[in-house]
């Protein structure tokens, strides 16, 4: 990546070697992690996503841009069938995970959300300390039987978030006295405590400021080593600084998808371009 | 300009009466409590000395004597319908905030209402008909079913309120981390309802503690002691009402200290349910 058309976080992040940008594989040469197949969705009577098909590589990252309404948000939250908590809603086509399907069959909701993890546009730390937070969801699902093992679970997953060096000295005050930043990067930690293999997240700084944001873009930049991100955000120079992939979203359809610095630079679709030099949206 | 300045000063004008209009309404509304705390501090203060917290009543006719049975009793039998009514109020209560749309809620949402304004005195002669015919005698748990009834319509309903007002990201930050659904309602979403309900909750068992008519025919009252639900047992506000209709000055003056007891454990409550409440959970 040495033609940089937009910037990187300030902070370097050491990486694997750059790659010449010819020689770097498009999303469908990767090894797949998330598939859609003609998914649709509809909110009652109303079509939100019209029969979206792509390919999500593994331990990349990948941004979901378009104008408010364009589905993205809708297509991230049926990844992990969030969508169904609204009554009222259904869908046609399938989501892959893995290359098992998330819809059909005798698919375990609980057992899925366990392996995706997601973080929300509003932080949402639940009413407990910064501890329990984190070491809720392990301690309900098993992942970490001796308190020891929780304590650790807890630690390296506040470390994963760039979280510890600011609260291991309170870590059982209530997560509710941290800033705003704070409280989304404890979301992400709490989100990594649970060992997903997928993070989804939807606009995670879009409520933040822009030193908070800043933080949170490094952390995705360091997460995408371990974790196959997908995350929502409207706003553009944010997917060019942290994503590998770009799907362009508009009207409910899939316009264009492909690395984010070919998207960026030279798209293939007007209104892909149109959209990304400001023309609408 | 000076069509303005007019208007300007009829509306401050309007405005000041209106304000008067609304404080004179809020002055009434609180006028009635101070009344009845000072009449009752007036009348029964003097009453409450060692004697009436720590002894029975005294056979008819001879003075002295107290009310320690009444007390333990009400403690009894609202500590009772408590410990049966809160449990099924709450649960009740978060399942009618989470299913919304059913015509099952529904109805079980219109019921409760009704059954919060049916007057006590039915309920009293519902639980006399349930309980006492079938088992044969007046009891304290008797009692407590009666009073347990009137407090589950209104924990139910408060309980939904506040299930409700937990914002919609906690349920959906719990099931997004591969949470069962019944361990994010009852590990997230109600311990951030918590504030509420336990106000809700003090608040209802204020309400039932003063209760007389839905005791008349379930617990009857007694003039001994009795700790076993299973019998006729004394309460306060039973014992009131008995000595307030009696012909004997003592025990009028007993029936003042009686109620201002009454009061003060109620207001205790009251106040304990403010401090729970005016103490809101931080949030960012």
């Amino acid at each position: 990546m040495d033609a940089q058309p937009l910037q990187r976080p300030r902070t370097p992040i050491p990486t694997a070697a750059p790659v010449p940008p010819a020689q770097q594989p498009g999303p469908a040469a990767l090894p797949t992690a998330i598939e859609a197949r003609d998914f649709s969705f509809w909110y009652g009577a109303n079509q939100a996503l019209n029969g979206i098909s792509l390919v999500i590589p593994d331990r990349r990252v990948t941004a979901f841009i378009g104008p408010s309404g364009c589905g993205k948000s809708t297509f991230l939250r049926s990844i992990n069938r969030m969508n169904e908590l609204i009554p009222g809603t259904r869908h046609q086509g399938d989501v892959t995970l893995r290359g098992e399907s998330v819809y059909r069959g005798e698919v375990d909701v609980v057992g899925l959300r366990r392996r995706i993890g997601m973080v929300f546009q509003k932080s949402n730390p639940f009413p407990k300390s910064i501890y329990d937070n984190v070491a809720y969801g392990p301690r309900v699902n098993g992942l970490a039987r001796k308190r020891a093992d929780l304590d650790e679970l807890v630690e390296t997953s506040l470390r994963s978030a760039a979280l510890w060096d600011e609260v291991s000295d309170r870590l059982h005050t209530s997560a509710l006295g941290l800033s705003g930043g704070q409280q989304q990067r404890l979301c992400i930690a709490r989100a990594l405590a649970a060992q997903p293999d997928v993070l989804l997240m939807d606009e995670p700084a879009s409520a933040l400021d822009p030193i908070a944001t800043q933080k949170i873009e490094e952390l995705i930049y360091g997460l995408k080593q371990q974790y196959t991100i997908v995350i929502v955000t409207h706003n553009m120079q944010q997917a060019a600084r942290v994503s590998d992939f770009t799907a362009f979203f508009y009207m409910g359809s899939l316009v264009e998808m492909g690395r984010t610095d070919l998207l960026f630079t030279t798209p293939k679709e007007d209104r892909t371009e149109a959209y990304i030099t400001g023309r609408f949206g | 300009m000076t069509a303005h300045t007019f208007r300007d000063r009829r509306r401050r004008a309007v405005n000041r009466l209106m304000l008067a209009l609304t404080g004179v309404c809020a002055v009434l509304t609180v006028v009635p409590l101070v009344l009845i705390f000072g009449y009752l501090l007036r009348e029964g203060a003097s009453s409450i000395d060692l004697a009436f917290l720590t002894h029975t009543p005294k056979p008819t006719g001879e003075t002295g004597g107290g009310m320690a049975n009444g007390i333990v009793g009400t403690l009894e039998m609202v500590g009772l319908a408590a410990l049966i009514g809160l449990p099924v109020a709450i649960g009740a209560g978060m399942y009618l905030a989470e299913s919304t749309g059913s015509r099952f809620a529904t109805a079980v949402r219109f019921t409760a209402d009704v059954l919060n304004g049916v007057p006590s005195i039915v309920t009293g002669i519902f639980v006399y008909l349930l309980v006492v015919v079938p088992t044969g005698g007046f009891s304290a748990l008797a009692g407590s079913i009666a009073l347990a009834t009137m407090l589950v319509p209104m924990v139910t309903r408060t309980t939904e309120e506040m299930v409700r007002l937990v914002p919609r990201e906690m349920l959906e930050g719990g099931l997004a981390l591969g949470l069962p659904r019944w361990r994010t309602m009852l590990g997230i979403v109600l311990p951030a309802a918590r504030g509420g309900i336990i106000t809700g909750a003090l608040v209802g068992i204020a309400r039932i503690a003063g209760e007389t008519a839905p005791l008349l025919f379930t617990a009857l009252g007694n003039q001994f002691w009795q700790l076993d639900p299973r019998h006729p047992t004394a309460a306060l506000p039973l014992q009131i009402f008995s000595y307030a209709i009696s012909p004997y000055d003592d025990w009028h003056r007993q029936a003042w200290a009686g109620a201002l007891l009454l009061i003060l454990l109620v207001l205790t409550l009251s106040l304990g349910a403010r401090l729970v409440f005016g103490r809101p959970e931080r949030r960012a």
